[in-house]
C-alpha cells in the first residue's frame, strides 16, 4: 500500500465519526430541533461502547451499546426541550456538560486500558479493485454503516412520506400540527436517530480511531458535526463530502507534525477549529442563502394548542 | 400517562422565586442517588459535598476564591443570553484575558512600579473583550453562529496557551515545567481580609454583580437588552440596533471574562501554566440559568456552584470518589434547573388516560 493509499485511509477514519454525528443532527434539525449535546451523546457513546466492548469482548456489541447509549441520552433532551419546552441552546449545553460528566464518571476504570480494535471486513470481490478497494471495501462496520447512513437518510428525507413530515415539522411546525401531523411524537423520533449517530460516532472513536477510553475523547468533534451541519445546508450528500474535507483537515495536522516542518504542534492541533470558524464564515456571509436553506422552525418551541 | 402544559396567563411570580430551590433539592437528591450508586453512604457523602465546606475559615475562602470567576463570567454572560446573543466561549475569553494581563508580569518582568496591578487589570479585559470580538464582528456583519465560533475559540485560546507557557514565555529557571516565571509580588491581587486567601477578585465579582443589577433595572440600557431579546423586531420599532447589542453584549461579557482570567492568575496561580480553569467558562453558564440570568441572583449561584467544587475536591479526599462527580452535579443541576423553569411558564398537568385533551378540546 502506497503512502497516498495510507494517508487517505486515516482521512477516512477521521471523517466517519464527523460524518455519523453529523447526519444524526442533520435529521434532528430537519426536524427542527437544535440539539447541542451531540458532544455530549458523543463521548457517552464512546464510553459505553468500550465498556461493553471490555466486559463481553466483543466489539459489536460495544456498536450496539454506544448506539443505544446515545439514544437514551437524548432522550434527556427530547423530555426537556419537547415535553417542559425548554431552551434548546441551553439544554444542549447541559447535555453536553452532562455527558462529559457521567462518562468521565463511568470511565474511571477503564483508563489506560488498551481496547479491542474493530476488525475491517473485506467484501469479497468489490475489496480486490486495485486502490480502491482496500480504501472503500476493506474497511470496518462502522464505516460502511456511516455511507449506507447518507445515502439512506437522503432517500428517506426526499422520497418518504415520512420524510416529507419530518420536514415539513421542520419549517413549519404549527401548519404541520394543523395537517394533524403528531409533531412532539416525529421530534422525539429525530432526536433520538440524532441521539443514535451520535452514540454510534462516539463508538467509531473508541472501537476504531484510537481503541482506548481516553476523557473527553470526543475533543469538540460533537461541535465540528453541528458546523457540518450548516456546512451542507442541510443535505445529506453535501454532508459527505463536507465531513471528508473536515477529516483531511483534522488529520492533516498529525501528518504535519510526523513530518516535523517546524511548525508548534500546538498550532496545527488548532487547525480543525480555526478551518471550521473559517469555514462558518464562507457558508454564513450570504444571509439570503443561509435563509433559505435553514429549516425555518429551528430551535423554537413548540406547545400544541388544545 | 403523559404530561401537558397549560400556558398561564402570566408568568409566576410564585415559581420564579422558588423553582431555582426546587432545583438544587431534586440534584441534590439525584446527587444522593449518585453516591448510593457509586457504594458510598450518601448522607455522608451529600454532608462531606454540601455541608462541610461551610464550617471551616479555609473552605469558605476557597469558595470564595472560585466563586469570583463564577460571578464575574456568569453576569456578563446573563447579559448576552438576555439579549439573545449565546455567547458560550467564555473559556476562551477567560485565556486571552489571562494572557494579555500577563504580558506585564511575564515580559517586563523588571519594571516595578503599583501601575503594574491595575494595568494588568486593563490588559486582561482588553485581551478578553478582543477574543470576544471576533464572535461578535462575524455575528453582526457575516451573520455567522456565534455559538459555533465562540466555541471553536476556546479550543485555539488553550492551544495558544499551551504553546506560550511552553515556548516563548517558559520560566527560564523552571527546570523545562510548562510554567511562566513567578509573579512579583506587586503583580498579585492583593487579599480581602487577613483571615484567608480571598483576594480582591472577589470584589471585583461583587461590582460587576451590583453594577449590572443596576444596569438591568434602572436604565434605559438595560430595558433595550431585554427587548432585543425578547423581540429583534419590536426592539428594532423601538430604535434598538440588535447589531450594536451583539457588540455590547459580546464585548462586556468578554470583558468580565477576561478580568476573570487576569484575576485567577494574579490572585490564584500566581504564574501561567498550561491548564489554568476547572472549566470556569462552562460552569459560569450553568451559574447564570442558575441565577435566572439575575446579577444578584448569580451571586448566589456562583457561590453555590463554587461550593460543588470545594465539596467536589473534599470528597475526593474523604470518599475516595473521583472529581468528576463534581461534573456530574453540576450537569444535573442546569437539568433541573432549566426543566423547573418551565412552572414559570407553564402549568403542568399529568394526564393519565389514553388519548387526553380530545374531551377539552371539543369544549373549549
Amino acid at each position: 500500500m502506497g503512502i497516498v493509499e495510507a494517508i487517505l485511509l486515516t482521512v477516512i477514519t477521521a471523517a466517519t465519526p464527523l460524518v455519523l454525528a453529523a447526519m444524526g443532527e442533520l435529521v434532528a434539525e430537519r426536524a427542527g430541533v437544535l440539539n447541542l449535546g451531540v458532544e455530549g451523546m458523543m463521548v457517552m457513546g464512546a464510553v459505553l461502547a468500550f465498556a461493553a466492548t471490555q466486559m463481553t469482548g466483543s466489539p459489536y456489541i460495544g456498536i450496539l451499546a454506544g448506539i443505544a447509549g446515545g439514544a437514551l441520552f437524548s432522550l434527556l433532551f427530547g423530555f426537556l426541550t419537547l415535553t417542559l419546552v425548554a431552551n434548546q441552546v441551553a439544554t444542549g449545553l447541559a447535555l453536553t456538560i452532562l455527558g462529559i460528566g457521567i462518562s468521565g464518571q463511568l470511565g474511571e476504570p477503564y483508563v489506560g486500558m488498551s481496547g479491542t480494535k474493530l476488525q475491517p471486513v473485506a467484501i469479497p470481490l468489490l475489496s480486490e479493485i486495485p486502490v480502491l478497494g482496500p480504501l472503500l471495501f476493506r474497511q470496518d462496520l462502522i464505516f460502511y454503516m456511516s455511507i449506507a447512513l447518507v445515502a439512506g437518510v437522503h432517500w428517506f428525507l426526499f422520497r418518504s412520506r415520512t420524510g416529507l413530515k419530518i420536514r415539513a415539522i421542520g419549517d413549519n411546525h404549527a401548519s404541520a400540527h394543523a395537517l394533524g401531523i403528531d409533531v412532539i411524537r416525529m421530534r422525539y423520533l429525530a432526536v433520538m436517530f440524532g441521539g443514535a449517530c451520535a452514540g454510534l460516532a462516539g463508538a467509531q472513536l473508541s472501537l476504531v480511531y484510537t481503541p482506548q477510553w481516553v476523557e473527553n475523547m470526543s475533543a469538540g468533534r460533537g461541535w465540528i458535526a453541528l458546523a457540518l451541519v450548516v456546512f451542507a445546508s442541510w443535505r445529506p450528500w453535501r454532508l459527505l463530502a463536507g465531513g471528508y474535507l473536515f477529516g483531511a483537515v483534522s488529520i492533516s495536522q498529525l501528518h504535519a507534525q510526523a513530518l516535523g516542518l517546524g511548525i508548534p504542534s500546538q498550532f496545527l492541533s488548532a487547525l480543525p477549529y480555526a478551518a471550521t470558524v473559517v469555514v462558518l464564515i464562507l457558508i454564513s456571509h450570504n444571509r439570503r442563502m443561509t435563509l433559505i436553506n435553514t429549516p425555518a422552525s429551528l430551535g423554537k418551541p413548540f406547545v400544541p394548542d388544545r | 400517562m403523559r404530561i401537558e402544559l397549560e400556558k398561564r396567563p402570566q408568568a409566576s411570580a410564585f415559581y420564579s422565586v422558588l423553582s431555582p430551590f426546587i432545583a438544587l433539592f431534586l440534584t441534590v437528591i439525584a446527587g444522593g442517588i449518585m453516591f448510593a450508586l457509586l457504594g458510598k453512604d450518601p448522607f455522608s457523602a451529600l454532608y462531606g459535598f454540601f455541608v462541610e465546606p461551610l464550617l471551616d475559615i479555609w473552605s469558605i475562602h476557597e469558595i470564595a476564591i472560585k466563586a469570583a470567576p463564577l460571578i464575574l463570567i456568569g453576569v456578563g454572560l446573563s447579559i448576552c443570553y438576555r439579549s439573545n446573543n449565546w455567547n458560550i466561549g467564555a473559556e476562551g475569553q477567560f485565556t486571552a484575558g489571562a494572557i494579555a494581563g500577563s504580558i506585564i508580569p511575564v515580559v517586563f518582568y523588571e519594571w516595578h512600579s503599583p501601575l503594574v496591578l491595575p494595568l494588568m487589570l486593563i490588559f486582561g479585559m482588553i485581551g478578553g473583550a478582543l477574543y470576544a470580538a471576533i464572535p461578535a464582528f462575524l455575528k453582526a456583519h457575516m451573520n455567522t453562529n456565534e455559538i459555533l465560533t465562540s466555541l471553536m475559540l476556546v479550543y485555539i485560546a488553550q492551544l495558544f496557551l499551551d504553546w506560550m507557557v511552553r515556548g516563548p514565555w517558559r520560566s527560564p529557571d523552571a527546570y523545562n515545567f510548562p510554567v511562566t516565571r513567578d509573579f512579583a509580588p506587586e503583580a498579585i491581587l492583593p487579599e480581602l481580609v487577613s483571615s484567608g486567601r480571598t483576594n480582591l477578585g472577589f470584589a471585583f465579582a461583587i461590582i460587576a454583580a451590583i453594577a449590572l443589577w443596576f444596569m438591568m433595572r434602572y436604565t434605559l440600557k438595560g430595558f433595550e437588552i431585554t427587548v432585543l431579546g425578547q423581540s429583534q423586531r419590536a426592539g428594532r420599532f423601538a430604535g434598538f440596533s440588535s447589531r450594536k447589542m451583539i457588540w455590547f453584549s459580546m464585548l462586556l461579557s468578554g470583558a468580565l471574562a477576561g478580568l476573570a482570567g487576569i484575576s485567577e492568575v494574579s490572585g490564584a496561580i500566581n504564574k501561567l501554566q498550561p491548564i489554568i480553569s476547572p472549566g470556569y467558562g462552562f460552569t459560569a453558564i450553568i451559574v447564570a440559568f442558575l441565577g435566572r440570568l439575575n446579577p444578584l441572583g448569580i451571586v448566589a449561584a456562583g457561590l453555590f456552584l463554587a461550593l460543588t467544587y470545594v465539596g467536589g475536591e473534599a470528597v475526593q479526599l474523604t470518599l475516595s470518589v473521583s472529581d468528576k462527580v463534581t461534573r456530574v452535579f453540576q450537569g444535573l443541576l442546569l437539568f433541573f434547573v432549566l426543566s423547573c423553569d418551565t412552572l414559570i411558564l407553564y402549568r403542568i398537568r399529568l394526564v393519565l388516560a389514553g388519548r387526553p385533551g380530545a374531551a377539552q378540546s371539543g369544549a373549549s
